[in-house]
């Protein structure tokens, strides 16, 4: 099933560009679906149930009642067809049923025909459809093709957010037995070990101290990455790649080199060893509440007064979002600062003030451009003002780094291009579908080369770091031309002297 | 000539009871439907006034749509601000003496109405030649926009070559409201025009015409980014074991008042 080396990267086209419709370009991607044990640890079915149609019916009508969005968003679409021409995934295959409403219509057809008094005696006139295997089988391709970035939703004139949509979706096929191996089998790792890697907890506190050792060694100073330690101002939650992998790690560094020098106490907790959320990713709200009460536990446990955000994008959506929803009140929290706070919200706040000493001429190799991630783009905020979530990280780049360059307004901002990796979808079975979908990154990431002879892609979210480290090589870039923010923040301060 | 203007009349309340009750219905669906959690598409307004601002800037000037593509904003834009406008002109019918702003757009009844025909045809055209919008299209987006053109058509029509008797018309427009039932001009035309638009009217809430009640219902647009500020809570209680966690807290039954 996996399709690697049996795709070509699309050529970069010199300006952004409409594909064609391409009928079933990207028919053939589908993901695994998940192992019985994986569906059951869940609480979903271990596989496809004998009376899927039913179930999956009785399923969207549950949906229907629950959440308002996904009721207006079924019905309100007039195909004025405003959507069509924004999604990476259509630029970069011209499948048509990944233009968003494409990908919507292959539910609201069913709803149509199920839910509407128009639909149910005149299905050929308004387009509705039954829900057929081949449709089935189109839900699970096309609606894990979807990287519930929302770039759609700020050009519909009625809101209409494709996100919620492939939510919907996912959670219907997972009450069927259909889930996705990828998302599934990380939420169960979740549950059981605390992160999405799965690291223990003397994993993890390994991995520590041997940071703390790399950072003694290259910068004669013991700056702490404490764990599970009581008392501490801050909790700080980081998605779990921080712990390991390059670009990211890097960024945590950055991270603890911040608190250590802003004189913050600040502890990582091994239960809540990972920020990311994947409950939001399959819709499931019980399994997004279970996952986001577990940083109110360990917050509680430890004591923390303060909830902090590593770079991580649809966590930061979550936690912004939904972590009060699901898992509040947060009362316990010092009401001196928002709850939670984002990692570069701390950090710009120690800049305003004066508490960091920076020396941007440390990072003067590199020319970087910032890439906005979806999830914080349009769908969370930082600080004080609409927009802040722009603004903030730019801020801190800028006092961190002297080079710093603007990637095309249209592709930037709340217009913002996925990094073709989001929404669960940053597994190697569906690798054409991530190298296709970052084409429209890709091109204006090669503009901004070529005009300012740019070096490193920033970012500030561990699926587009992952992802990056993946496609730029693909498309005659290298892995290690993304970094981290905090990884340049790391570098520019001057430890020591506060 | 009574049974003409009876089936008229009784058609027009029809259609004018399947409108207001079916919207109605939609409308208390929507707002019985809880949104249990924040989903603005931001950068959004940080206040419930701010909201109610970024609501109009969509109805009024269609501000997502503009973001997205200039010529159908262009088409869709000219095509509802004319609606809008021969709506108003046409309550001169229903009041005696006439609304002063229905009075009002009288003079340019005509331009207003070969603007909706510009606005239509820009907008089916982008239907047929575009093939990812023609992708999209099923018959009923094809009728819906005939059904406009000849209600927007057959109006023109009348303006320009063939005036009908209005005030007869009026007569029987004034006696469906009063429900004192008088006759109508006999004119093709005309009841082309009337037929049409009531038909308009029957199916609205059972189609995509739902996009005027749904805009005010949709929370990526009409809720305020304050999660931190304001605790936002679901109006129903998680399906799960909830003995499963010693600190779960409590969700109360009540609905948020953001829950809009």
């Amino acid at each position: 099933m996996s399709k690697e080396k049996a795709f070509e990267a699309p050529p970069i086209p010199p300006a952004p560009q409409i594909p064609a419709l391409v009928e079933g370009a990207m028919s053939h991607s589908r993901p695994f679906v998940a192992e019985p044990e994986h569906q059951r640890a869940l609480g979903f079915p271990g596989e496809l149930v004998d009376d899927w149609h039913d179930r999956a019916i009785e399923k969207m009508g549950d949906l229907l009642h629950r959440y308002r969005g996904f009721r207006v968003f079924l019905d309100a679409c007039v195909k004025c067809g405003a959507c069509t021409d924004k999604c990476h995934y259509f630029l970069g295959t011209g499948d048509p049923k990944n233009m968003p409403v494409g990908r919507q219509d292959l539910l609201r057809k069913v709803y149509r025909r199920h839910f509407t008094l128009a639909g149910k005696f005149f299905p050929k006139l308004v387009g509705a459809a039954d829900l057929s295997e081949e449709m089935l089988d189109d839900w699970y391709r096309y609606f894990h093709q979807c990287s519930q970035c929302r770039r759609c939703s700020v050009f519909c004139p009625y809101g209409i957010d494709t996100a919620e949509v492939s939510m919907a979706g996912r959670e219907i096929l997972a009450s069927i037995g259909m889930g996705q191996k990828y998302s599934n089998e990380i939420i169960g790792k979740v549950h059981r070990i605390g992160n999405n890697l799965g690291l223990p907890q003397p994993a993890l506190a390994h991995t520590l101290e041997g940071l703390e050792e790399d950072i003694e060694e290259e910068t004669g100073v013991r700056v702490r990455l404490p764990l599970d330690q009581a008392d501490s101002d801050i909790l700080l939650v980081t998605p779990s790649a921080d712990f390991f992998a390059e670009p990211h790690v890097d960024g945590l560094i950055g991270y603890a080199k911040v608190f250590h020098q802003a004189g913050l106490r600040w502890t990582l907790s091994t239960k809540a060893s990972e920020a990311a959320n994947f409950g939001l990713f399959i819709g499931s709200y019980e399994n997004m509440r279970k996952v986001a009460l577990r940083i109110r536990d360990a917050a509680l446990d430890l004591g923390a007064r303060r909830i902090v955000f590593g770079e991580c994008g649809h966590a930061w959506r979550v936690a912004y979002n939904f972590l009060d929803t699901l898992a509040g009140p947060l009362d316990f929290l010092d009401p001196k600062y928002p709850a939670p706070q984002h990692i570069v919200e701390v950090t710009h706040d120690l800049i305003s003030r004066g508490a960091l000493r920076l020396d941007p001429s440390a990072n003067d190799e590199r020319r970087v451009t910032f890439h906005d991630s979806c999830n914080i783009a349009r769908a969370s905020r930082m600080g004080e003002v609409a927009g802040g979530q722009f603004a903030l990280p730019r801020d801190v780049l800028r006092s961190v780094c002297n080079h710093v360059f603007e990637m095309d307004p249209d592709a930037t901002g709340e217009r913002t291009f996925c990094c073709g990796g989001g929404g669960g979808l940053l597994t190697d079975d569906l690798v054409e579908l991530r190298v296709k979908g970052s084409l429209p990154r890709m091109q204006a990431f090669k503009e901004i080369v070529r005009r300012h002879r740019v070096s490193h892609l920033v970012a500030i979210c561990a699926i587009c770091k992952s992802q990056f480290s993946k496609v730029l090589p693909f498309y005659g870039f290298t892995m290690d031309q993304v970094l981290s923010l905090h990884q340049l923040v790391g570098d520019a301060i001057v430890l020591g002297e506060r | 000539m009574l049974v003409l203007p009876s089936i008229i009349a009784i058609a027009f309340y029809l259609a004018a009871l399947i409108l207001v009750v079916g919207v109605a219905g939609k409308i208390l669906q929507y707002a019985r439907t809880p949104a249990p959690l924040k989903i603005p598409t931001t950068p959004a307004p940080t206040t419930r006034s701010g909201t109610i601002l970024r609501l109009a800037r969509e109805v009024v000037y269609f501000e997502s749509l503009f973001k997205a593509s200039k010529w159908t904003w262009l088409f869709g834009w000219i095509f509802h601000a004319a609606l809008v406008v021969a709506l108003i002109g046409h309550l001169r019918y229903f009041t005696e003496p006439a609304w002063w702003p229905a009075a009002l757009v009288q003079g340019i009844a005509l331009w207003v109405g070969l603007a909706m025909l510009v606005g239509l045809g820009g907008l089916w055209a982008r239907r047929i030649f575009v093939d990812r919008v023609r992708y999209i299209s099923a018959p009923s987006d094809h009728l819906m926009l005939a059904l406009l053109v000849i209600i927007a058509g057959s109006g023109v029509f009348m303006r320009l070559f063939l005036p009908t008797d209005i005030v007869e018309l009026k007569i029987f427009t004034l006696g469906l409201v009063r429900f004192d039932w008088q006759t109508i001009p006999v004119d093709a035309i005309l009841l082309l025009h009337i037929v049409s638009a009531l038909a308009l009217m029957a199916i609205f809430p059972f189609s995509k015409l739902l996009h005027v009640p749904g805009l005010f219902f949709s929370p990526t647009r009409n809720q305020a980014d304050d999660p931190r500020e304001r605790r936002h809570l679901p109006r129903w209680t998680p399906i799960e074991d909830r003995s499963a966690s010693a600190s779960m807290p409590d969700v109360p039954a009540e609905p948020s008042k953001d829950s809009r």
